[in-house]
Parts: structure tokens; sequence; C-alpha cells
């Protein structure tokens, strides 16, 4: 069916949607099988949890989108939620009010992406050397905090983290989803409707033109690393309410994950083109497969990480395919 | 140029000797029991033979403008390999043989899909870093299979004067350096990094030469694997190699090999693995809690990538040249 749905849609939709498309179409294939298969995977609520589980994962890949269109790599990003949560723990073990610590976190966050795109651009290392230091770092800081997990005791913190509401149909939502869904918003509005938003994609697309046609590429080069930064830091955020504590090895190589998601969701590598929203329906494809796993029962765990590679290389070759077609 | 690079490292790699020396005045000597060498330093070369190994692999990969992150995964899956047969009442022999054989695929897999299909190799390799510890589970059973085997136990944990793991990666290393530098092959290499097009039209097969260095990447991989498993005498698909794949891109780079491909420098590799093994080992003996390496590692990273950066090259090159008009180079650091 979907090479056949593919290729129609493929003529009425411009080229440069057809991954997304992709994307979605697996998306709802997955899902598809699981209903299928299961009496109540179809339910509102099945996917209202594929949002709750993920929605710490679809704020790093929204950040991750914003590095990659520039053609970069953030390595740093599951240490970085993973420091957050450290922080968030120890400020509201030493009495911090909840919304300094998060003030807290996010700033450092967003520093210390601030600071590897400082290093980035201005001395010319490759992204892929400085976030993986990044990553020591963040990994090595969560140790120096404390090497023991502290759990989050405040009241108020434990009240947004277990709050919930109820949407028409039943269907139980908790805060991080709302969270998760005002950043890709976010996301979508600054790189879209935004100078910013439009220099990382003209970076991505040929840096030394942007250049040329004197657009500021190194503030866009820079600020998407303490964009990704700013959203590792609000995913740690919303990690450390789903996990209700501070640990450094939470969150081990998440950075993967969002890297999978992504590229799943359809933005290309070697930057310019993507979408956040791809990278969120990349994040619900990954989710699927995990709730599908999780479902059969006799599969194990590790089924998913073959499963996602397999679906990995399937976006690969077809982006691969579209990239030498328009060749 | 290249001592010029490898300057830094080797400050970096004297620096965390002293410090032990300091910290611990025994670091250095060495005894001999048994006919077996003993000592701090040996151990330092016997826990960083893995790396060593695979960082050796990964020069190569990196010198044609690659990168190969499922390393950590081909080891996993290479001890579990390994491991499972012997478990199951097979000899050590085929074990290894059916272990490397594996890996060759996996390599084949790899370059495949670099040279022929045409893939970043960044995410090629992805693909098989992700389903590679799927795959090495789902050999293992998700269990982590252990195994008494003193001829197996000889691979990792044995002893000829020296580890015998450690002899296996100084035996690689200087085969592959005989191998690039003696004959033409270590250029074609650099060839094909510096620009694929233009040493396509001069007629390197650029293609056959990225295929083979990622199947010998993994090669190296799949022997780490049989150390890393054979030291504990058992195979643990979760954490049999885990990270090894960024120790080595570490170790690769601080020796002042370009991730951007066109050089590299084995010898470079050498003393970059040694200070990643030095510096685990240093902060070990220091006492500060294990985890906290990372930060360390970081620090040095860091300090090293920016000593040798492009932009800090033309800083002091700068200096260097143009002694009297001071103020221009500083208009460089600056702008």
């Amino acid at each position: 069916m979907s090479a056949s749905t593919l290729a129609a849609a493929g003529r009425r939709l411009p080229q440069r949607f057809l991954p997304v498309v992709a994307t979605v179409v697996v998306f709802l294939a997955t899902f598809g099988i699981g209903s299928v298969r299961y009496q109540d995977f179809a339910s509102g609520q099945v996917v209202a949890n594929l949002f709750i589980d993920n929605a710490f994962l679809i704020v790093l890949a929204v950040g991750m989108t914003f590095v990659i269109l520039t053609g970069g790599i953030d390595l740093s990003v599951g240490a970085v939620a993973a420091l957050s949560t450290m922080i968030a723990a120890a400020t509201l073990r030493a009495g911090w009010p909840p919304l300094l610590a998060v003030l807290a976190v996010l700033a450092a966050g967003t520093v210390l992406g601030l600071l590897m795109g400082l290093v980035i651009h201005y001395f010319d290392v490759q992204p892929f050397i400085v976030t993986l230091a990044g990553m020591f770092l963040a990994r090595g800081l969560c140790f120096l905090i404390s090497v023991e997990s502290v759990s989050i005791d405040n009241t108020a913190f434990r009240d947004f983290a277990t709050g919930t509401f109820v949407l028409p149909g039943d269907v139980t939502v908790t805060y991080s989803v709302v969270v998760a869904l005002v950043v890709v918003a976010a996301g979508a509005y600054v790189l879209h409707l935004t100078r910013f938003g439009r220099t990382v994609y003209a970076v991505g697309g040929s840096e030394s033109s942007a250049r040329l046609m004197g657009l500021p590429t190194t503030a866009a080069k820079v600020g998407v690393y303490a964009v990704s930064g700013l959203c590792s830091a609000l995913g740690g955020l919303l990690f450390a309410l789903y996990m209700l504590s501070g640990y450094g090895l939470h969150a081990v190589g998440m950075e993967l994950d969002v890297i999978a998601a992504v590229v799943i969701g359809g933005t290309l590598l070697s930057g310019g083109v993507g979408y956040v929203a791809g990278s969120t329906a990349g994040v619900l494809v990954l989710g699927t497969v995990q709730a599908l796993i999780s479902f059969e029962g006799t599969l194990s765990s590790w089924w998913t990480k073959i499963v996602i590679g397999a679906l990995l290389l399937a976006f690969i070759v077809l982006q691969r395919l579209i990239v030498r077609q328009r060749q | 140029m290249m001592r010029g690079r490898l300057l830094w490292p080797l400050i970096a790699l004297a620096g965390l000797i002293l410090l032990n020396v300091v910290y611990t005045p025994s670091f250095v000597e060495l005894r001999i029991q048994d006919g077996h060498l003993y000592g701090s330093l040996v151990d330092i070369l016997r826990n960083g033979a893995p790396t060593m190994l695979i960082a050796v692999g990964m020069t190569l990969v990196i010198a044609t403008r690659g990168i190969d992150l499922s390393v950590g995964a081909v080891a996993a899956i290479a001890g579990a390999i390994g491991c499972t047969w012997i478990a199951d009442g097979g000899n050590v022999a085929t074990a290894v043989l059916l272990a490397l054989g594996a890996c060759v695929l996996l390599g084949l897999w790899n370059g495949f899909l670099v040279s022929v299909v045409g893939i970043q190799p960044i995410i090629a390799t992805l693909v098989l870093m992700t389903a590679g510890r799927g795959a090495a589970m789902l050999l293992t059973e998700g269990q982590i299979v252990t195994i008494s085997n003193p001829a197996y136990r000889k691979i990792g944990a044995g002893f000829l004067v020296l580890p015998i793991a450690i002899l296996i990666s100084l035996a690689v290393l200087g085969g592959v350096a005989l191998l690039t530098r003696r004959t033409a092959l270590g250029m074609l290499i650099e060839a094909v990094g510096a620009n694929p097009e233009a040493s396509k039209l001069a007629g390197v097969r650029s293609r056959t030469i990225t295929w083979t260095v990622y199947v010998f990447a993994a090669l190296c991989a799949g022997v780490a694997g049989l150390m890393i498993s054979s030291n504990v005498s058992a195979a643990d698909a979760n954490n049999a190699g885990l990270w090894i794949e960024m120790d080595a891109i570490l170790a690769v780079v601080i020796g002042g090999t370009s991730l951007a491909g066109g050089r590299y420098s084995l010898a470079g590799t050498l003393v970059g693995a040694l200070v990643i093994q030095t510096l685990t080992t240093t902060v070990y003996t220091i006492g500060v809690p294990t985890n906290v390496t990372l930060l360390f590692k970081a620090v040095v990273v860091i300090l090293v990538c920016l000593l040798q950066s492009p932009r800090m090259a033309r800083v002091v090159a700068g200096r260097r040249k143009s002694p009297v008009s001071a103020p221009r180079s500083e208009k460089v650091a600056a702008g």
C-alpha cells in the first residue's frame, strides 16, 4: 500500500514534504498494525500515552532539529537532560522555590549549549567532538553533584508531575504533554516566521551563500546549540517530572533516540531540510514501536532496538533516493 | 608538522604520568614475577589495549573522512558470539573464527552503506550502533553469559611477559603502520579522504578502499570485543564496549588525525589512546569517584582540541612569523 500512496502523495505535494509524509504514513501503519492485533490499542488513551511517555523526547527532538538543520549534530542532549534532572533535584532539596529551580535548570542548559556553540564556531572544532566533550562534561557534573540518585519531594513539583486533566472522550493527559506541544509550536514558529529560523535553514542549505547574502550566520550557528541546550534542559525537567528524581545515569543513550527520531522525521543530516513536525512524528513512531512491543508481551525489549535500527535504515535509504532523484 | 601536532598530547601524557608519580611514587615501578611483567604502567597498557585496537581501525576510517560509531556494538556482538559458542560446548578456535567472521560481515554491511549506497558515515554506522546491541542481546538472550575456559581467557587476561592483549594491539598497530606507510596504501587512503572525486578521477579505487577500511575497523572491534569478554570471562551485551567508540574517536582526534579526513597519524592514535587510558587510571588512583572521570576526560579533550584547533594554530603561526607586527595577530585572535 505504502508505495502507491507515497507515489500519489509525491505528485500532489511538494517533494520537500515527502519524507514527513512518509513518516506520518509509517506512524499510521505501525499504529494500524497495533489496532488490528490488539483490541484496546486503537483508543484515544493509547495515543495520549504516546505523548505522555515521550513528552521529554519530543522536546529534545525539537532542539536537535535546529542543530541538524544547520548541518551540525549535538551528542550532549541526553547528558544535559540528566544534568537538568540533577540540578532540579539538588536545588529543590536545598529548599529553593520550584520556580527558581526551574529557571536555574533552564539557564544552565542554555549556557552550556551556548558555550559549545561558541567553541564550535570560533575555534572551528567539529560539532561532533565538542558536543561529545559536552556530554562527558555534563555527565561528570552530575556525579560531582551527587553519585546517588536524588529523589524529588517538593510538593508543588510533585503536584505538577502527577496532575492530570481530562480531554473530551475520557482521555487523561498530563501537563508535560502541554509543555511538549507548546515547545513544538514555538519551534515551528521560530523556524518559519522569524529571521533567526530562516537563517538556520539558509546556513544548512549553504553556509557560504548565506554569509555572502549578509545573513547573520554566526548568530544562527551558535544560537542553534543554545536552543538545543535550552530544549535539553526543558526535556530534562520533563524527565525529572516523569521519574521524580535526579540521577547522573538518567537518559543514557537518549541522544541516539533523539537523532533517530529526527532522521526518521525526515530531516536531512546534511542540513537545510526538515521540520519540527516531522521530528515529532518521528518520536511518535519510536513510541508506537515501543508500545507495540510492550503490548505483544512475549517480545523482549531488545527488539525495540532492532526495529528502530531497521526503521532508521529504511528512512535513510528513502532520503538518499530522494536526494539522488533531485540531482 | 606531525611532530608539532603530537606535542600537546605528549605533554598531556607526561603531565598525567608525573601527577601519578607525585601521588603514588610506586607508579613507574615494574617488577617481574613468574616471568610476567607487573606494574601500573603495564596495567594501563593492558586496560587500554581494546581501545587502542579499535582506535587503529578508527584512524583509517577517519582518514577516509568517515567515522564508525558501531564499533562498540560490534565488539559486544563478537563477545556474545564467542561466549555463547563456548558456553554451548564449542571450541575456542571456532568461537574466535565465528566471531571474527561475523564482524567481517558487519564491516561489509557498514562499508556497503557508506561506499555503495552513499549514506553519510555517521548515520550509516548509527544504524548498526542502535540495532547491533539489540542483536547482541538476542544472541545472549538478554543474559550475561559466563564461561570458564582457560584458553579463551588468555586472549584478554593472558601473559607472554607482557599481557597478550597489548601484544595483539601493538602487533596490529605495527602491521598497519608497515602496510600503509611502506606501500602506497596509506597515501591512497589519504587521497580518498582528501578528495574522493579527485582521487577517483586519478584512478584510485576509492570505493574499494572505503569499503575495506570499514571491514578492517569492524575486524579490530571484533578482536577488541573478544579481549573484553575474555578478560572477564563473560559476555555482557549491554555494557561490553559501551562508549568505547567515543574513547576511540577521542584517541584518534587527540592524536592529531583530523575528522575532516585526508591525513592520519598512527603514532598520534597510540599516544591518544594512552592519554585516555592514563587519565582514567589517574582518576582511579587519586580516589575521585569513578564516574567523575568523565569530567576530567571532557576537560582534557576540550583543552587538547582547542590547542590543536586551526584558529589556535593560526594565532601561534601568526605570532611566530611576524613578531614585529604583534597587533595584527591580536586582531586575528579577536575577529
